[in-house]
């Protein structure tokens, strides 16, 4: 009786081990690069590291499935390699000689990618499926694009710069008409006394004829 | 030998010495005045300093022989450079004018040589602050983390990267395609592409801003955009030199090779350098001078700048290449990677197996055990001299070799900004020097009317010229501007430096000159100015242009261009240009060369004209 059953079990392992093989139709092959990823902090690939693997990958499959009772036998490992790679298949829950199609399981696993990625503390780029690419993220665009914040922040002090600018400088030019014809009207007084001694110098200066100055006068 | 042409009536045109005393003491003075020294100093600094300091004497250095090349570089700056700066700034201190003003004082047939001045200074101003505002985009869109040229855009279906963007790289991508939106060819001009459009208004408002009282708000502008630059390479080289391989870079800068200095190109490359690099025959010296005390001490001037732009090149080119090693380390490094891990997969070894260190030894061993599977591989050769000859020049440098650098440093937004401020900095001081160039002689010649304020002129000037700029917004906008950096900018002031050489010495008279220069400075300059000037400047600008002429003529006119369709494609395609370009060159290159003879001519037809009519009349 009881080596009937031992006979039974190594058969029904011979023949899961059937299933799974290298370039297996229904089967993916998985590839870590722990040493690469982690450094320092790799842990060792071992028997248990490989019993979490097959558990959360039953995992993803109950997930997918919606509640189908699958367990870590249903997944079915081969072919490792001191790489860190292998083959898995994936069983049915209730007949172990069937497998889960291909497409089922690459839904599966891209659906629960980011759990078994954490589980191994690796990313997409360390914890390959090959044949199932990464999802990619699209960039996050904002709403109004950063630069024309930017842009609309450098043109309003370029803009008050020049107003400020112009608005100093018509203020300024003003300023100066005032004090000339403030000054010119002083100024008639004392020319009439000094006209005398005015002959010792070169000329008088006579104000109405310097320059209208242009309002860039330093 | 004292050969000077027949002069007439100079004394007429320019004040004396008598009259510039006077007019120094009354402080007579509609013109504009530095408010101290150091405003002067860092006015010509700035407008020396430019973005070609950064991104052209580095690529010229590495080329031609590193270390050596500072040997045809420091010589002819202090030969052919230092003399013709020092007569730039004397001639326009003494005669007070712009550069049409100079030029029409020491004889009315040469005006054509500031005519001819202000012409280069527009094209040229044209298109660098087209480059300027590239700098802008680039600067407005690093407020932002993640970096926006970090990450390339995915397809249509999500399902994977657009392909130009995966086969090129997410900076050449950004560059080429999200700024710029280049076309394939400079025919194919595509419409205008809009956020280049903003950043042009951007620039030419901002340039307007600080140019508004002319030199009495650009000088106070220019004590941060003259010094900003120097303190932010200094945080670039500390940052730089904790880097991973960047002494590898600076080696690969600074190794010599002796041979190259027995080329002709070497020292060719050099003197052109030299005399783009202070800015010669642009007028604006003249210009920036000529707002000096009579008796300001110009020798000492020109050889301050000389020295400034002697040492502030090779300084940026030391951060430049600092930065440049860790990149080509960095990409040495993910491509050994890279060929691990292909090996590692494809044989199914564990990883810790093949390292950096035995990589050699291990891809010779399974070479030589699976010559077949490794060579199905396409195992890529990593050459660090590859990586650190490649796009270190010009535009590439700054926006596709640089910023994958900053890509890889922590806190990259931070780096780009200041990097981008930096080579703002930079553009704009340059800016400064060409609007100079081309307001203050639009002045003097009443194209624009001398009685409207000068913030009339900064305007309507800005305007004129951002209308003009929108050329450079379209899809084939990078081929205009290389077209015009490579023909508006070269020959037309080489041959203007030639002529002001030949007008001062001869027909200025260096006799009269060394007068004047002994009136302001208090002594006459010494024999080796005056070799210079009489004979070695004028010749090397001779050499050089010949050489220039001769090398252009006989090359095919061919450009580089971004084109997804071409089969090396990431690599620039190289396509000859179309026939009428021909046409722009001569507009570009010959126009400025021509306008000294054919205005001369004008003004004899004119002047035998009247004489006639006179003649006939009496």
């Amino acid at each position: 009786m009881l080596g009937q059953i031992f006979v039974l079990l190594c058969l029904s392992s011979a023949w899961a081990q059937q299933l799974c093989m290298p370039e297996a139709s229904d089967g993916y092959k998985v590839r870590l690069s722990i040493n690469t990823a982690l450094g320092d902090q790799a842990y060792v690939w071992n028997e248990n590291e490989m019993f979490l693997f097959r558990a959360t990958l039953a995992f993803a499959m109950r997930s997918y499935s919606g509640g189908q009772d699958y367990n870590v036998s249903n997944i079915v490992v081969c072919a490792e390699t001191p790489r860190v790679s292998f083959w898995f298949v994936v069983t049915a829950p209730l007949n172990s000689s069937r497998l889960i199609d291909r497409s089922d399981v690459e839904e599966a696993v891209r659906k629960s990618r980011n759990r078994i990625n954490s589980a191994f503390l690796l990313t997409d780029r360390s914890l390959e499926f090959i044949g199932i690419p990464p999802i990619l993220t699209a960039p996050v665009t904002p709403d109004t694009p950063q630069w024309l914040i930017v842009f609309g922040v450098v043109m309003g002090a370029v803009g008050a710069g020049i107003v400020v600018l112009l608005v100093t400088s018509v203020v300024e030019k003003k300023r100066k008409k005032n004090k000339k014809s403030g000054d010119e009207d002083i100024e008639e007084e004392p020319r009439e006394k000094t006209e005398g001694n005015g002959f010792a110098r070169d000329g008088v200066y006579n104000m109405s004829f310097s320059d209208d100055d242009p309002v860039t006068q330093m | 030998m004292r050969l000077v042409f027949p002069n007439p009536g100079l004394d007429d045109r320019i004040p004396s010495h008598e009259d510039l005393d006077r007019m120094e003491k009354e402080g007579a003075g509609d013109r504009p005045k530095w408010d101290n020294k150091i405003q002067y100093i860092l006015t010509c600094m700035g407008f020396c300093i430019g973005l070609s300091n950064v991104w052209r004497f580095p690529y010229l250095c590495q080329s031609h022989g590193g270390g050596a090349f500072l040997i045809p570089y420091l010589l002819l700056l202090v030969l052919e450079g230092m003399p013709l700066v020092l007569l730039e700034f004397a001639i326009g201190q003494r005669l007070r004018k712009g550069s049409v003003g100079v030029w029409r004082a020491i004889n009315p047939y040469l005006t054509g040589v500031g005519i001819a001045s202000m012409l280069i200074s527009l094209l040229v101003g044209l298109y660098y602050n087209t480059l300027v505002a590239w700098i802008l985009w680039y600067l407005f869109n690093s407020f932002q983390d993640p970096l926006p040229w970090t990450q390339c855009p995915l397809n249509d279906n999500g399902t994977g990267f657009v392909p130009e963007c995966q086969r090129s790289s997410t900076l050449d991508y950004y560059f080429y395609r999200v700024t710029l939106n280049s076309s394939a060819s400079i025919d194919d001009s595509g419409g205008i592409h809009w956020p280049v459009v903003l950043c042009l208004l951007a620039a030419w408002t901002f340039l307007s801003v600080c140019y508004i009282r002319g030199i009495g708000t650009s000088g106070k502008a220019m004590y941060v955009t003259a010094i900003l630059p120097y303190i932010v390479l200094a945080i670039f080289l500390v940052r730089g030199l904790t880097l991973k391989g960047s002494l590898s870079g600076i080696k690969f800068l600074f190794t010599p090779d002796v041979d190259e200095l027995i080329k002709a190109t070497t020292w060719l490359d050099a003197g052109a350098q030299v005399f783009y690099a202070f800015g010669l025959g642009m007028g604006s010296l003249i210009s920036f001078s000529s707002y000096n005390p009579v008796h300001n001490n110009c020798v000492q001037d020109a050889v301050i700048l000389t020295v400034i732009t002697g040492f502030t090149p090779i300084y940026a080119a030391t951060v430049t290449y600092s930065i440049i090693g860790f990149r080509a380390t960095e990409k040495y490094d993910n491509c050994i990677n890279d060929n691990i891990m292909t090996l590692l997969n494809t044989f199914d070894l564990p990883e810790d197996n093949i390292t950096t260190s035995n990589y050699e030894a291990a891809l010779n061993h399974l070479n030589s055990s699976y010559p077949d599977t490794v060579l199905g591989l396409d195992i890529k050769t990593c050459d660090m001299q590859t990586l650190l000859s490649e796009g270190v020049e010009g535009t590439g440098l700054a926006f596709i070799v640089f910023t994958e650098a900053i890509n890889q440093m922590p806190g990259s937004p931070v780096w780009s900004v200041l990097f981008f401020v930096m080579l703002l900095c930079l553009g704009f001081s340059s800016m400064f020097g060409y609007i100079e160039g081309v307001v203050v002689p639009l002045k003097d010649l009443n194209i624009l009317p001398q009685k409207w304020p000068q913030e009339a002129l900064t305007g309507v000037t800005c305007a004129v010229a951002f209308i003009i700029c929108v050329l450079f917004a379209q899809h084939s906008g990078m081929y205009w501007v290389t077209l015009f950096d490579n023909f508006a900018g070269s020959v037309p002031l080489l041959t203007i430096g030639l002529f002001e050489t030949i007008a001062v010495v001869y027909i200025y008279g260096i006799d009269r000159f060394n007068e004047d220069v002994e009136f302001m400075v208090g002594h006459k300059p010494s024999i080796v100015w005056q070799v210079a000037w009489r004979f070695t400047c004028p010749l090397t600008i001779l050499v050089i242009l010949v050489f220039y002429l001769v090398t252009q003529v006989q090359e095919e006119l061919t450009y580089l261009v971004w084109d997804p369709n071409y089969e090396e494609f990431p690599s620039l395609a190289l396509v000859p240009y179309p026939s009428w370009i021909n046409v722009i060159i001569f507009l570009l290159a010959g126009v400025p060369s021509l306008a000294v003879p054919v205005y001369a001519l004008c003004r004899l037809f004119c002047n035998c004209c009247k004489k006639t009519i006179v003649s006939e009349k009496s």
